[in-house]
This record gives structure tokens, sequence and C-alpha cells, in this order.
């Protein structure tokens, strides 16, 4: 193992040994790199080496005539990645719809989750009789199993006998007949279900992100006659910023992998308004048997993912450090 | 100190090896193959319970036991990928036959020649219709019939009565009938359907082209914008467009079994459904003599060179994994299920059809109803597209038309140019990825 | 300190507006399974007429449900022990030593969490099927390979939580401990560990949930005997019938112990959490 994590690039970067406090010993070398080698194994197996597998798969032209002996599938070179950037085409064309659709989805969804999240973790920040049980309350979504929340909101959302539209219907809002589930409303069922799911993660980290800064901060504010709003914008916003780049972060990677919440809302036969990214590349890998095509799909997703990431990374910190 | 930590690391090893125990099987045992069943009951338990007593008999008569492992249709199709792929699996394995020619392309499974269709009675004791779509016209097929069915019209006996309405025989018939049967007010319609389901949508796009005198998928490829397809497609979405005999509602119905429940909650008179629906009408409480089946009516006269396909060849296949070391006891098991005694209890119990001839000399295939849909799997029937891309065939047609259904539940007029645009950019989406 | 009326009043708007969204597909989801099958496909009603308690019972024969809740239970916790194991031993090895590729580690780990499962779902069922015929140690199909996979998704995260968990623990306390004569995993046992309680509980937590409601991986790695809830739960919508009543009496029934080991650490993952993010 120490082989593999030695040559990495970012090793030459490592600081200088802190000056040895007692004798040097082989077995304090290597004790590191008995820590972290069962970790790294576990990777290796699972994500590294499939991985690479998967990104050889992407230059394979891989469909059913070849997955039996898929090593010896004929080499596609960068045909799946040119194929699947075609924009000219029906194929190009759906694939950068369903990356506007996932974008669109991730900035909604993460941002519904921080604001709800935020906001109740806010109202619940100082005690008062209930607190206990709300607490309690908003975090059952997300203990559920995600087949059962998105079964939920399917069949609250259901344009014959949906809850939804009974409700509306009922109050005289709507005519009762929307359909939730169809066209450009797909959308909104997909957002509405994923943060039901994913706010009480969030209010959680910035629930305990607020309890740990110190009361004293606040009341000096006080004292210095600030009001609440002023309070949270120059105490409390600032101090969760490093809660907040971890956290959005997951959520940010969570939501743009998403997979299951059309999967299951859906019946697997997803509108276009709700077609994931996941969603599209399980169906040119899983459903049509192309898996060339798919990887190079995935590997692309990938390449945005890490890119994103770095940027997002070396910003927030860079504005940590600023601060 | 490294002692302590390599205690640390191989206490993780022991943990992960405590959870070993247990895991080895019999997997080599020779007399026990496993079997992976297609989910034809209502429950996988129910099926376990069915195949479970038929298959004691077959350990009593082999002495070969069976793992049998009830797989749903959203992971089988998967499943059968992963074990094709790798070499480890099952050694016999059910299908949908619509899969026949994909699952034959990947050349894990052993082909039944003609020397190799002695042992089950020769290619014609099958029904002919069900051997067509046992893989690629012309290859030697890959799997066998299992389970029969094929597509009738369900109507409830007593909103035709009350209606005074009798069971259509034409498609004219069938419209006019819809149409008085429909009162929206009520929440009443003539027809439901599963509007949302792309397989369903895909299969009636396949007869009604049929009707038309057109193949979907022709020597040249895919051709979905040919001017008897968009008739095609056109027909089915009438329904809920122009002679609006099916509820905007059903736009949303994933799979048929939420079309049945239109059916058997009386909310809808008519539904087009797969002989397989009828222990879920029962399960609902509509007794059986509350509805009545009838072939799915054609056009009479049909359009030039249109042919009455009332039905794709439905059903279910089993095959043997090449792979498989236990090759003769698999086949052992496919002569024991494709035998004429099994064939008819197993299709008994579930509601299916027998697909070996003989089987047909049980009288409990001659009740009314089920006379109605051995006749057309027998004589109206005729094989979805036997190509390795036929899973695309069916997203992409079946997933432009229920786009096609959403626009028209919301309001939105399609015309003909609609849905020509609409095929036409599902053939580019077929013909892109290889098909 | 006062809190102004107009906090008051938004803290009541806000948090009966919240507690609806939160509670009222709840109350769907309970109501739901208390009524037969019929009524519940019927027109949505929030006073439901004829209770029952039949779902309830039937929900175990439809489907294998003990098994998939006892298969679900042992491949997420063993899944979250092991994690928490390992991604303890190695955030310690980063917080407390300056080794050569201390970085790319971290760096390696965390990029492993971006990777698609599209991607590596297919390549890493072929490479425990190439285990299983030359070891004889069967990952596909079993509750370790689950385990074997489900632990590498929540390690990347787990290590950096705990990272910056060890990173606020004083590094007097366990060269203390050096001193005294402690090898460093005895240090790590007898100081750290415990300081770091809850952040353990978080990674646990963490590690628990990530493996609890998977579905792509666990849809073709498992077989019927090791199935797990999150993709046995969908047995109860087979082609032909949904037994939503059943569906939503499983969930019920299987989300208390999960809800209730939750709330029980609730407030240690809180903790952790922050401590992780702060550092």
């Amino acid at each position: 193992m120490t082989s593999t994590a030695a040559p990495s690039p970012a090793s030459t970067a490592a600081p200088p040994e802190p000056p040895a406090r007692r004798r040097w010993s082989p077995s304090r070398r290597m004790l590191p790199y008995l820590l972290v080698a069962p970790a790294l194994c576990f990777e290796l197996l699972v994500h590294l080496l499939p991985m690479l597998g998967g990104l050889y798969m992407s230059l394979l032209e891989l469909t059913q005539f070849y997955l039996r002996d898929w090593l010896n599938a004929p080499l596609a070179g960068v045909a799946n990645f040119s194929f699947a950037l075609d924009f000219n085409s029906a194929v190009g064309v759906t694939l950068l719809r369903s990356f506007a659709v996932t974008a669109g989805f991730s900035v909604l969804t993460v941002g519904l989750s921080w604001l709800l999240g935020v906001f109740a973790a806010t109202l619940l920040q100082r005690s008062f009789r209930g607190r206990a049980v709300l607490r309690t309350l908003f975090l059952v979504p997300y203990a559920l199993p995600v087949y059962t929340a998105a079964m939920i909101w399917k069949f609250l959302l259901d344009q014959d006998d949906g809850m939804v539209n009974a409700t509306l219907g009922g109050l005289g809002l709507t005519d009762g007949q929307t359909f939730w589930l169809l066209g450009d409303n797909a959308f909104l069922a997909t957002v509405a279900t994923a943060t039901w799911r994913l706010w009480p993660f969030a209010f959680l980290v910035l629930m305990a992100g607020m309890q740990s800064i110190p009361h004293d901060v606040y009341e000096s504010a006080t004292v210095d006659g600030a009001g609440l709003w002023q309070q949270f914008r120059s105490i409390t916003l600032p101090m969760l910023r490093p809660v907040n780049q971890v956290l959005v972060l997951v959520l940010f990677l969570w939501t743009f992998n998403d997979f299951n919440v059309p999967y299951i809302l859906f019946d697997k036969s997803v509108p276009n308004a709700a077609n994931l990214l996941s969603i599209h590349i399980y169906n040119n890998s899983f459903i049509t048997w192309n898996f060339g095509l798919g990887s190079a799909m995935s590997t692309l997703l990938l390449l945005f993912l890490l890119v994103v990431t770095a940027g997002y990374l070396a910003f927030t910190s860079r504005r940590m450090k600023d601060a | 100190m490294i002692k302590r930590s390599l205690a640390a690391v191989s206490l993780i090893a022991t943990l992960l090896a405590g959870t070993l125990t247990g895991c080895a099987g019999s997997a080599e045992d020779p007399n026990t193959i496993t079997y992976w069943a297609s989910n034809q009951g209502e429950s996988a338990e129910q099926d376990m319970e069915i195949l479970h007593d038929e298959l004691a008999q077959f350990t009593a008569q082999t002495g070969i036991k069976v793992n049998v492992e009830v797989i749903g249709w959203s992971d089988l199709l998967n499943r059968i990928l992963g074990a094709a792929t790798s070499g480890v699996g099952p050694d016999v394995v059910n299908l949908g036959n619509t899969w026949a020619a994909s699952l034959q392309a990947t050349g894990a499974f052993v082909p039944f020649d003609d020397a190799l269709m002695q042992r089950f009675g020769g290619r014609d004791r099958f029904l002919a219709s069900s051997m067509s779509s046992t893989g690629m016209a012309g290859q030697v097929p890959t799997s066998l019939p299992l389970y029969g069915l094929s597509y009738g019209v369900f109507y409830n006996k007593k909103l035709f009565a009350e209606a005074g309405v009798a069971p259509p025989r034409t498609w004219d018939e069938f419209v006019a009938a819809a149409e008085r049967l429909t009162d929206p007010a009520r929440n009443r319609w003539g027809l439901t359907v599963a509007g949302a389901s792309y397989t369903e949508n895909s299969h009636f796009a396949f007869m009604f082209a049929r009707w038309e005198g057109v193949d979907l998928i022709t020597r040249n490829g895919p051709e979905f914008d040919s001017p008897g397809a968009v008739a095609a497609v056109q027909r089915y979405l009438d329904l809920m467009s122009t002679q609006k005999v099916v509820s905007p509602g059903d736009a949303e119905e994933g799979n048929t079994s939420s079309a049945a429940e239109d059916f058997t909650d009386g909310n809808a008179a008519m539904l087009i459904a797969q002989n397989s629906v009828i222990p879920t009408l029962q399960d609902n409480g509509m007794s059986e003599d509350a509805y009545g089946v009838v072939r799915l009516p054609a056009p009479d006269p049909l359009p030039p060179g249109g042919t009455p396909a009332l039905s794709h060849v439905a059903g279910s296949n089993i095959a043997v994994f090449a792979d498989s070391p236990k090759r003769e006891q698999a086949l052992k098991l496919v002569e024991f299920l494709t035998s004429k005694d099994i064939q008819a209890s197993l299709n008994k119990k579930y509601g299916t059809l027998p697909v070996v001839t003989d089987a047909y000399d049980d009288p409990a295939f001659h009740t009314e109803e089920d006379a109605v849909f051995s006749d057309v799997l027998a004589n109206y029937s005729e094989p979805a597209p036997m190509i390795p891309t036929e899973a695309h065939f069916e997203t992409t047609v079946g997933s432009a038309m229920r786009d096609l259904f959403a626009e028209i539940a919301t309001g939105r007029q399609v015309t003909t140019d609609d849905v020509r645009a609409a095929l036409a950019d599902a053939e580019q989406k077929m013909r892109g990825t290889g098909g | 300190m006062p809190e102004p009326r107009w906090f008051r009043v938004l803290r009541v708007v806000g948090l009966t507006l919240l507690t609806m969204f939160t509670v009222v597909p709840l109350y769907v989801m309970v109501t739901s399974a208390l009524k037969p099958l019929g009524a519940v496909r019927d027109r949505f009603q929030w006073l439901p007429e004829d209770l029952t308690f039949q779902p309830f019972m039937d929900m175990w024969s439809t489907i294998d449900l003990a098994d998939y809740f006892i298969n679900s239970a042992v491949v997420a916790l063993g899944a979250a022990l092991v994690s928490l194991t390992l991604a303890i031993l190695a955030a310690y090895a980063v917080s407390r030593y300056r080794f050569r590729g201390r970085d790319g580690f971290r760096i390696v780990v965390l990029s492993t969490q971006m990777f698609p499962g599209i991607l590596f779902l297919l390549p890493l069922y072929l490479i425990y099927a190439t285990i299983g015929r030359y070891t004889g140690i069967e990952l596909y199909g079993s509750q370790l390979g689950l385990i074997v996979t489900y632990l590498t998704f929540s390690l990347p995260f787990a290590i950096w939580m705990m990272v910056g968990y060890f990173d606020t623990i004083p590094r007097d306390l366990d060269e203390a401990a050096l001193i005294d004569g402690a090898s460093p995993v005895g240090a790590l046992w007898r100081v750290v560990l415990p300081a770091a309680r809850p952040g353990i509980a978080a990674v646990g937590i963490y590690a628990f949930m990530t493996a609890w409601g998977e579905t792509l991986f666990a849809s073709i790695m498992t077989d019927s005997d090791s199935r797990t809830l999150a993709v046995g739960l969908r047995e109860y919508s087979t082609e032909t019938s949904v037994y939503w009543n059943e569906v939503m009496a499983a969930s019920l029934v299987v989300s208390i112990p999960v809800v209730i080991g939750f709330l029980a650490l609730q407030r240690y993952l809180a903790q952790g959490l922050t401590a992780g993010a702060v550092k």
C-alpha cells in the first residue's frame, strides 16, 4: 500500500517531518502507512479498480454482443465520447438537456434544503417548550427508506386520488386536476420529494453548528445593540461557514448523483423534465445494454464533478482564509 | 507497536471473515441446480409456493434438487446481465420473451438446435407463435417458451348491459361502445390505458402498425415515422385526444395494475390487457362473471396490406446458461417444466396459457375466456421485433408515446405533425445508439 | 435576552409550516397503512372511514420482510462498524503523523466520493465474480459483499470527518500518554477515542444510514438470501398489483428501530459533525 500512497503528486508537497522527539525507528515510519492501509485497500478494491475498469469500458464498443467476453470487446476509441457529445444529434441534445435538468435540480434541492435547515435551526436555537419534540420530528423523514419516501410522495401527488389535488381542489385553489407527475411539473415533484428527505440532514448539521457558537458572542452583540437579524448576519452565518463548506458539498454530490427519487417516483418511466443524469446513464447502459456509451457519459459526469469540487474547495477555502 | 497495529488490522480481517461463515453454499453439489424464476403470480411468495409443489415432483423423479429464486421483473434483466457477463449465475433462468433476441446475442445460453429439440418433443410440439419469439428469425433459438400470454379486451358486463351495448367485434364498434360508456362528469370512461408505461405503449404501436401493414423495424433498421406508423400511434393516442374515451388521468398510470384498478372500480368499462391481469381483477374484488373477454377488435376491413395482429406473442421463456457445468441436469428441468402435465398445472395456477399443444387437452383451458386468449395467441399474434436491440425499440417509441399522452392530458393539441416529429426523434435516438 | 415580538410570531408561523411539511406526508403514510387496499386506492380522505390492522399482519407473508430486515440490519451495522474502525485508524494517522503521501491519500479518498455509482457498478460486479471464482470468497450475492461495498461508500467522508474531529483534540493529551510509555495505538485507544466519542457516534450513524438506504448496488448484488430492505420493499409492487397499505405498514415498522437509534444518538451526531466541519 505504501507504494500506492507515496508516488501521488501531492506527496512532494508534504510538510517536513517535525523534529523527532525520540530515537527514529523504522516502525514509527511505517506506522501511519499501516494505519491507512486497510482503508486504502478497500477503496482500491471497491472504488479505484472498478473505476479504472469503467474508464476502460468507456473506450470499448460494449454491447450485448461482447459483454460475455468484455475484455476482448473491440476498441471504440473516443467514439462513445464524440457520440455522447454530438449536440447535433438527438442523443447529444438529450444528454445536454439531462445535464441542465440535473443542474437545476441540484441547485434548487440543495438551496431549499439549506434554507429550510438554517431557518428551522435558527428558530430552534433558543429553548422553548416543545423544542425537543420538534427537533425529533423534523428528523424522521431522513430515517425513512428512500423507497418509502418516494412512494409516499407518489401517492400524495396522484392526479386522480392524491391528497394534494384533493386538498387544493377542495379549497378551491385549483380545479383539483393538476398533473404533478407529468410534463414540467414532474420537475417540481422531484425537487419536493428530494427536499423533503434531505432538508432534515441539513437541519441537523446546521443545528449542531449553531450550538457550538459560544453564547457570549451573542451576548456582547446584544449589549452593542445589534438586533436578532443583525446577529444572524454578522455572527451566525460567518461562524457557520466551515460547517456550510462541507455540508453544501455533501448535499451537492448526493443530489447530483441522485438516482432513486425519480426512478421510484415515476415507475422507471421518467419524464424528460425529471430525467436526471444518473437515470439517463442508467437507461443508456442497463436498459439498452450499451455499456460503452453509458460509461462514457459517466466519465463525463465524473470529470465535471471533479472540476466543480476542486473549484469549490479552492474558492471556499480562500474565502474562509480571507474572512 | 507494529504488533499492536497489526493486531488491529487482523481484527478487522477477522470481523470480515466472521461474516463469511454461512456464505459458502452447496454450489458444487452436482445434484443441485439453481433456477431463477420470473415473478408470474401476485407476489414472489405465492410463486414460491406454486413452484415448490411442482419442483418437489421433479426432485422425486430425478433426484435433482432445485434452488429456486423468484426475481421481480424490475430486477430480472439486470441480474441476467450480471450473470451473462461474469459467468457466475444460475443454471436455468426465465426471461421475458421479448428479450429473447437480445439475450441470444450475448451467446451466454445453450442453443436449442433440432437435435436437442427432440428431447422436448420437437419444435412442432410448441405453439408456432410462441416458438417465433425465442430468438432471431433464422437462427437457432436460445430459449424455449414456458408461459403464454396474449392481449384481449376485458369489458364490464354490468356497465355494458346498462348502456345496452354489445361487446365490440370491430374497431369502429369498439370506439362507438367506448363513447357510449364515457361520462366524464361521473368520472366514467369507456376504456383505461397505462399511458405512462413505455412497454405497454410500444406493444400497441407494434400491433396497430401491423394493422396498417407496416413494420416499425424493417430490414433497414427502425422506421418509426412512416405514414403507417404515424397513423398507428395516432390511433392509440386518439382514444384520449379526439375520441376522449380515456381519462386524461391515465397519462400518469405507469403500469397495468393501476389501469386494472380503474376497471375493477367501475371507473372504466373496458381494459385492454394480457391474461396475466386476471388474478389482479379477482384480487381487487371483481368476480369472474362480472367481466367478459373478447378479442381486440381490428378495423374491418383492415387498411390495405394490414394483418390482424391482435397481440404480440407475449409470455415468458426459459433458457439454460451455456456456462453451467450442470447442463444435463438443467435440461432435465426444462424438459420437466415443458412437459404436458406440468405445463397444464403451472399455467392453470398462474392464469397463463400452455405453450405446448398437448397441454390443451386439459379442459381447464377451454373456458370461454381462455378460448379467446389461446385463440389470439395461436392464430392472431405476431412476434415483437426479434432484434438484439428490442429494448431500444420499446424505450424510444414507448417513451415518445408517453410524452405525447402527457401533452394531451395537460390540454395541448397534438397534431399528426407532432406525432411524426416525436417518432422521427425516437427513430434518430434508436439509430444513434446502435439500433 | 428578550425576544422581540416579530421573532416569536415568525417562530410560531415558521415552525407550524415546517411541521405541516414534515407531518402531512407522514400522516398520509400512517393512515394508508391502516386502510384496506380498496380504500387506499380510493379518493384521498383526511379522516379514514374503516381502519384495520390487517396490513400489519399481511405484510409479513407478502414478502420475506423479516429476513430482509435482518439482512439490512446485519449489512448496515457491519458496514458501519468496519467503516468506523478503518476511518478511526486512517484518521489518526492523518491527524497525528506527517508522512509522505498524506495529502495524496486524503485527496484520493475524497475523490472516490464523486464516482458515479453507475460507472463502477458493472466492473465491481465483475471483480467480485472473479474473486469468487479464484478464491471461493463469495462477495457477489452475499452480505459480506454488501458490507465491503457499503463501507467504502461512507469511508471517504467518515475519514474526513474523523480527521477534523481528531484535530480538535489537543495533541498534548496523547503525547503525554506516549511519554508515559503508551504505544501510539494505546494512546489512540485510551486517550483519543474517549475524547472523540461524539464524533464516533456521528460517523457511525452516517455510515449506517448510507448502507441502510442504498438501492442501486443492492438490486444487482443481492439474491433472495441476502436481499436488503431497500430493494426488498419494492416487491410489494409487482407487475399486477401494488400493495400500498402493506408498503406503508412495513416501512413504518422497519423505520421505528432506526428512528429510535437515530434519536438516541442524535445529540452526539450533531456535536460530531460540527467538530468535524469546523476543524
